[in-house]
Parts: structure tokens; C-alpha cells; sequence
């Protein structure tokens, strides 16, 4: 990692003022896109700080006015898959939210704890997860989505789409990975998708 | 947070506006997201920016090495040691 300012750097003061406070608003962003990437609050946090490191070296190319959240989704994605293939991340899930109960639904006995929709979410490739949680909690549009993924407006629909139906017959079936199996399930799966994001140099082709 | 303002150009194509109807669930992806960004920012974001931002790159780095501990590191980390980063006065207590 370089962290040295960008040579040739052409920028007025402000600009580079406003792409520092631009960036630190979009930090809590990071955060939360980050936790429900990786889990694990602590390796989530790290993540976000790689980065920060990385969008500061590389600042010299964010285009003032385009969305910050955005251009450092892409970074923090990008670190992840690098990071995934060196191991670090084991799909852990957030204790932190274990007790938050999230809803009750009329006519169920048992309510959905937003600890199980974690888990359930991080039993699920990687690529389906983070087009769900770009989508269905960053509350990006599809077309934001796939620019951020790289990847067809077709394919995050797809991908969306098959989350939700994961996610939906799960939390429907009580049928989420209890904690002990779930570290595996998750790793497995998100193996084998890396498998084939490392073969299609980054941009997987299944939705 | 400013940074949510310029996601309402797409309209049409949202995520689940046009899903026959959204799972029970769909709100606690947000709420997920949400309690995240809600969060009461860690000083070691801001302090991590200030040090970048004064150019002092290299404690910024030894910082970012310091707080992972636990990956394993890539070789180049060889002076992490050089003491404590001096941020300015409100670090990391202790």
C-alpha cells in the first residue's frame, strides 16, 4: 500500500478540503456497509480504515460531485474480495445485535431477531450479499448497484432477487444456520464464490 | 449525514419498489444498516483522517497496522514500533 500524497495532485485547497470532510461523512457509511460484509465488528472496522488509506492515496481520482459513498463502496468492496482471498474473514456475525429483536409479525409465535437476519445474510455468496445489502439496506438503486459491482443492471436484479428468496425461506423455515455451523456454511460458500470471481478476474458472470 | 443526498435520481428502478411486495424482513436490512451508521463515530476514523490529512502517512499506516492485529501482515511493518503516533493531545487514551 502506497499512503503518500498522489503526485501531480492538481487540485484547488478546497476541493481537497471538501474530499476530506466528504469522506468523513461517508465513514459510517462504510461502517455499516462493512459489518454486513464481514460481521465482525472489529474486522469490519479494520476494513473500513484499509479504506480510508486507500481512497486517500487514490483522491486525486474521485471527481468532485460525484457520490463519495459510492466511489469508496467500490474501494471497500474491492478490499474485501482481496482480503477474503487471504483468509481474514471468517463470516462471523455481529453479537452486538443478538438480542435486538426486530419484528413480530401477526400470527407467528416466534418473532425475527435481526441477530438471525444477520446470520442468515452471511450464509449467502458474497455476491448476492452485498447486492442485497447495497440495494435492500444502502438503499442504492439497481443501476448504482452495478456500477459499484462492476457488473450488468440484469445481474444485480438476479442476484438481488435470488437474496431475497434465500433470505426469505430461511427466516420463513427457522431454517438458519445456528451458530456453530454457520461460520462454516457461510466460509464455504463464500469460497467457492471467490473461486470464481478470482477465475473471472473480479466480475463473476452467475447472478 | 450529507452523504445520502444524491440517491434520488434513479426513482424507477429503486430496489423493491416494484417487487410484488417487500419481505417482512426488508425493514431490518435497514435497520441493520442503520444502527450501524448511527453509531457513535470511534476517534480512531477521525484521527486516522487528520494524521493522512497532515501528511504524516507514516504513522497513519503504522496506526492501521497497530489495529490489526490480528491478520496476518503484510512484510513492510518492520518500524511499527517506533512508539505511539503524537496525534494531537485527544488520541487514543492510553
Amino acid at each position: 500500500m502506497s499512503e503518500e500524497a498522489p503526485p501531480g495532485d492538481t487540485r484547488t485547497a478546497s476541493e481537497k478540503s471538501d474530499f476530506k470532510r466528504e469522506l468523513t461523512d461517508v465513514v459510517p457509511h462504510l461502517r455499516a456497509f462493512a459489518r454486513g460484509l464481514c460481521g465482525r465488528p472489529d474486522v469490519a472496522d479494520d476494513l473500513v480504515q484499509e479504506t480510508m488509506l486507500k481512497a486517500w492515496a487514490a483522491q486525486a481520482r474521485f471527481e468532485p460531485g460525484t457520490s463519495m459513498r459510492a466511489w469508496t463502496f467500490v474501494i471497500l468492496r474491492n478490499a474485501y474480495l482481496t482480503d477474503m482471498r487471504r483468509n481474514r474473514f471468517r463470516g462471523e456475525y455481529d453479537e452486538g445485535v443478538a438480542e435486538r429483536i426486530l419484528t413480530a409479525p401477526a400470527g407467528q409465535e416466534e418473532p425475527i431477531h435481526l441477530s438471525d437476519l444477520h446470520r442468515a445474510l452471511l450464509t449467502l455468496p458474497a455476491e448476492r450479499r452485498e447486492a442485497l445489502l447495497l440495494v435492500g439496506a444502502g438503499g442504492f438503486s439497481y443501476e448504482e448497484a452495478a456500477q459499484i459491482c462492476g457488473c450488468a443492471v440484469g445481474t444485480i436484479k438476479s442476484r438481488v432477487g435470488r437474496a431475497r428468496a434465500a433470505l426469505t425461506e430461511m427466516l420463513a423455515q427457522g431454517n438458519i444456520p445456528r451458530r456453530a455451523t454457520d461460520d462454516d456454511i457461510a466460509h464455504s460458500a463464500i469460497l467457492e464464490e471467490l473461486d470464481m470471481v478470482a477465475a473471472g478476474n473480479g466480475v463473476s458472470s452467475r447472478g | 449525514m450529507a452523504s445520502n443526498q444524491q440517491h434520488g435520481s434513479g426513482g424507477s428502478s429503486r430496489g423493491g419498489a416494484s417487487d410484488r411486495h417487500p419481505p417482512e424482513w426488508a425493514d431490518g436490512l435497514k435497520q441493520l444498516y442503520d444502527s450501524v451508521v448511527e453509531e457513535d463515530l470511534p476517534d480512531a476514523f477521525r484521527d486516522l483522517l487528520d494524521r493522512l490529512d497532515s501528511g504524516d502517512a507514516a504513522s497513519a499506516s503504522d496506526n492501521d497496522n497497530e489495529t490489526k492485529q490480528k491478520g496476518p501482515n503484510q512484510k513492510g511493518s518492520e518500524q511499527n514500533d517506533r512508539g505511539r503516533p503524537s496525534s494531537d493531545g485527544r488520541g487514543r487514551g492510553t
